[in-house]
């Protein structure tokens, strides 16, 4: 048997039949598993009234943090392929953050933008604006947790730096004598040939996405002023006001909270159709905007 | 998220390896979970204790420890710090189980009763001459599910006011509040505004969600019940809980809630120097026990009294009570030595000695009736106030269920909207709530919900 097969299977294959097979089960970690049919789908999307915000928050993600995050490594990249100087310093310093655990950016994060005490909102006040809660927001709390991610964008932006350098002089300079301007050589030279990437971007930050725990978990609790250990069933997941319950800290809460793994396989299960589903969807639509270098439309 | 997936895999692969090998550990005399005859001597074995204790506090713990041994020179005793929740559920599974263990969190007696992964104690305690009577009724309360008892209750923790005496002198105010009238007449009095209108200093934080402040160490002030004699939810039945919510929503509306966020934003962490009530930014507030303890070494020169919590001004015979939790401790059942655990366990949780000596290292509650009266505890007229506030007939805890702290988390969760102004319909929400509370209940339990 080839070995890859044995990874698979052990690592792959039979923890999500477990899973599936345990989202029709009442399971709360400690007694065996038991048979309860289609139980715990039907509580989802019959009487889990958090499951709703929790969906809402990720999606609201997917959609408005995951094209910025693009956008935003790709600026940074571009802008590095530019510079003239010191361009070693300038990549380290914008992939250091990538580096940072996200933990210990998340508490950076609730101690810059805290509202009475933090750098961010000292400084407008300077300019005479009174800036917003933040983290204690409902309103503000993503936004916040989209800076956070965006100021870790490291990754990301070291691999569109490489798809920029690839992308062949001729082509530019083809672009110029045709008098392309500089907007146009971005948009019909760029953009075409570093597509595959931007896909892959899209896609993996889509996942990202729909996995945020780590950033919501200790963004809420920290700012919620009650982060004093990880059961404290005051500490409040999802403050304020729910707007950082995502799925992945509703899942947690569910299975190693409430000890109720049976319903957390179930979220998971979901969770599993639907990344699969939105990864389809940009696949499929990449067809009308991804070119493959030495490969026809 | 997906290292949660892998972790839900993980247990799941655990757990069906560890049900295809059946159980382990339950055979011998003494590890089959029945109790061998009285009067049979101990005999000899080397037994594991895990607490969730760490640096100073495990020093107390193997204080204690060590007096076992002394009595009991044929058992040595291994103690484990550091322990929390998820290593007692993964050693429930397989792998090495402890002789006994320990949790910090009561909440979760309901899921190792419930299942099993800890042994019943009642046939020891019967064998042995133990009534849980020694405890009083909020320990005993969080330490059984259904009439089975799993755990004993190893040292408490009981809520109570903490007020600055030098702003109440610089105020002119002369005690505690005892009714919430007057907690919250105290509190304007005291609260200081800068020029700009934002808080200098607190009366008293109504917010929950902040520091300590839970409907749980909220509830006692209003004689709030969770559930009623079936294990429903009554947080909207029970008038009591939209009689608090209602007075806690005025005061933060007289502070402003905006106000109120900043104000706890610009705040230090509760457990550290920084504490608000510790640095005089708080002139009251509601605190656990330890406090003392914190207090005593963080800033020894403050001028502070401790008091029970104020009450309804319509239901004034509740003042003297608070709420509680505690530590629990238990025998898993795939423990190798059940007799020689027993005995530690019996020796940690019952025995005046083993009470008194933990309760002055730790500054905790110590839980059996008589301990608590021991004219060893260190001398203290502040930690005495939670002593009184433990034994009194009005102390409450929060309902043991098979889901965890799930009624909580999902009040928390509610009154999170409520103090922001965003639910305008309180006993609606608060009857869908008890909806959901219940609903939850019954799925964590693997029923269909209705």
């Amino acid at each position: 048997m080839a070995p890859w097969i044995v990874g698979f299977s052990v690592f792959i294959a039979y923890p999500l039949i477990t899973t599936v097979y345990l989202s029709f089960t009442h399971y709360d970690l400690l007694e065996p598993s038991r048979w309860i049919g289609l139980a715990n789908y039907d509580y989802m999307f019959s009487h889990d009234k958090q499951i709703w915000p929790a969906i809402y928050n990720t999606l609201w993600l997917v959609v408005i943090m995951v094209p910025l995050k693009v956008m935003f490594a790709f600026g940074v990249a571009l802008m590095l392929t530019r510079a003239r100087a010191g361009v070693g310093i300038f990549r380290t310093i914008f992939y250091l953050p990538a580096l940072a655990p996200p933990v210990a950016a998340a508490l950076g994060f609730v101690y810059i933008l805290n509202p009475a005490t933090g750098p961010v909102n000292g400084a407008l006040r300077l300019v005479g604006i009174d800036g917003p809660l933040w983290f204690n927001s409902p309103t503000w709390s993503k936004p916040a947790l989209t800076l956070l991610l965006l100021w870790g964008v490291g990754n990301t932006m070291i691999i569109f730096l490489a798809a920029l350098v690839d992308v062949p002089r001729s082509l530019y300079e083809s672009a110029s004598l045709d008098g392309a301007s500089a907007w146009q050589r971005l948009r019909w030279v760029t953009l075409p040939s570093i597509s595959p990437v931007i896909l892959f971007a899209a896609v993996v930050g889509t996942i990202e996405a729909l996995q945020l725990f780590d950033q919501a978990y200790v963004g809420a609790t920290v700012a919620a002023g009650s982060a004093s250990s990880a059961g404290d069933p005051s500490n409040d997941l999802g403050y304020p006001e729910n707007s950082t319950l995502f799925y992945p800290v509703l899942l947690y809460q569910q299975g190693f909270r409430f000890f109720n793994m049976g319903y957390a396989a179930a979220m998971a299960v979901l969770l599993l159709v639907v990344s699969f589903a939105i990864t389809m969807f940009i696949v499929r639509n990449s067809r009308r905007w991804v070119h493959y270098a030495g490969v026809g439309r | 998220m997906r290292r949660i997936t892998m972790a839900i895999a993980t247990a799941a692969t655990l757990a069906l390896g560890v049900a295809a090998c059946g159980g382990t550990g339950d055979s011998g005399s003494s590890n089959d979970g029945a109790p061998v005859s009285k009067g049979t001597k101990l005999e000899a074995a080397n037994i594991t204790l895990w607490v969730g204790f760490t640096q100073r506090e495990l020093g107390v713990v193997k204080d204690a420890v060590k007096q076992f041994e002394a009595a009991n020179p044929q058992v040595h005793v291994k103690v484990v710090g550091g322990i929390n929740d998820d290593k007692i559920i993964a050693a429930s599974r397989g792998g090495k189980s402890p002789d006994v263990a320990q949790s910090f969190s009561a909440d979760n007696a309901g899921a190792f009763c419930g299942s099993g992964a800890w042994i019943n104690l009642k046939p020891y305690m019967d064998r042995d001459g133990i009534s849980d009577a020694i405890f009083p009724p909020a320990p005993r309360a969080y330490t059984q599910v259904d009439g089975t008892r799993c755990a004993l209750p190893m040292l408490a923790d009981a809520y109570g006011l903490y007020y600055n005496e030098a702003m109440f002198k610089k105020a002119g105010l002369s005690g505690p509040p005892k009714t919430v009238s007057q907690l919250v007449d105290y509190a304007k009095k005291l609260t200081v505004k800068n020029p700009d209108g934002t808080l200098k200093v607190v009366g008293f934080n109504p917010d929950m969600g902040w520091y300590s402040n839970t409907p749980a160490n909220f509830g006692p002030m209003f004689g709030g019940k969770w559930v009623d004699d079936q294990g429903k939810s009554t947080l909207g039945s029970d008038p009591a809980w939209a009689k608090l919510l209602t007075w806690q929503k005025q005061l933060i509306d007289w502070y402003g809630y905006d106000n109120l966020v900043k104000f706890q934003a610009g705040l230090g962490d509760e457990f550290s120097t920084s504490n608000a009530f510790e640095k005089g930014r708080l002139a009251m507030n509601v605190d656990g026990e330890w406090r003392t303890a914190f207090i005593a070494n963080e800033v020894p020169n403050m001028q502070y009294g401790t008091a029970p919590v104020p009450v309804d001004d319509d239901n004034q015979s509740l003042y003297g009570g608070g709420y509680t939790t505690g530590n629990i401790i238990g025998i898993p059942k795939r423990a190798q030595h059940k007799e020689q655990a027993w005995a530690l366990l019996k020796f940690l949780a019952t025995a005046d000695k083993a009470q008194v000596l933990l309760s002055n290292g730790l500054r905790n509650v110590p839980t059996t009736a008589s301990s608590a009266k021991s004219p060893d505890l260190k001398p203290d007229a502040k930690f005495e106030t939670f002593l009184k506030i433990f034994g009194n007939s009005h102390t409450t805890t929060t309902p043991i269920t098979a889901a965890g702290s799930a009624p909580q988390e999902l009040f928390n969760s509610f009154v999170d909207k409520w103090q922001a102004g965003r639910v305008k319909d309180l006993q609606g929400g608060l009857t869908d709530l008890d909806k959901q509370i219940d609903a939850q209940l019954a799925n964590a339990q693997g029923e269909q919900v209705p």
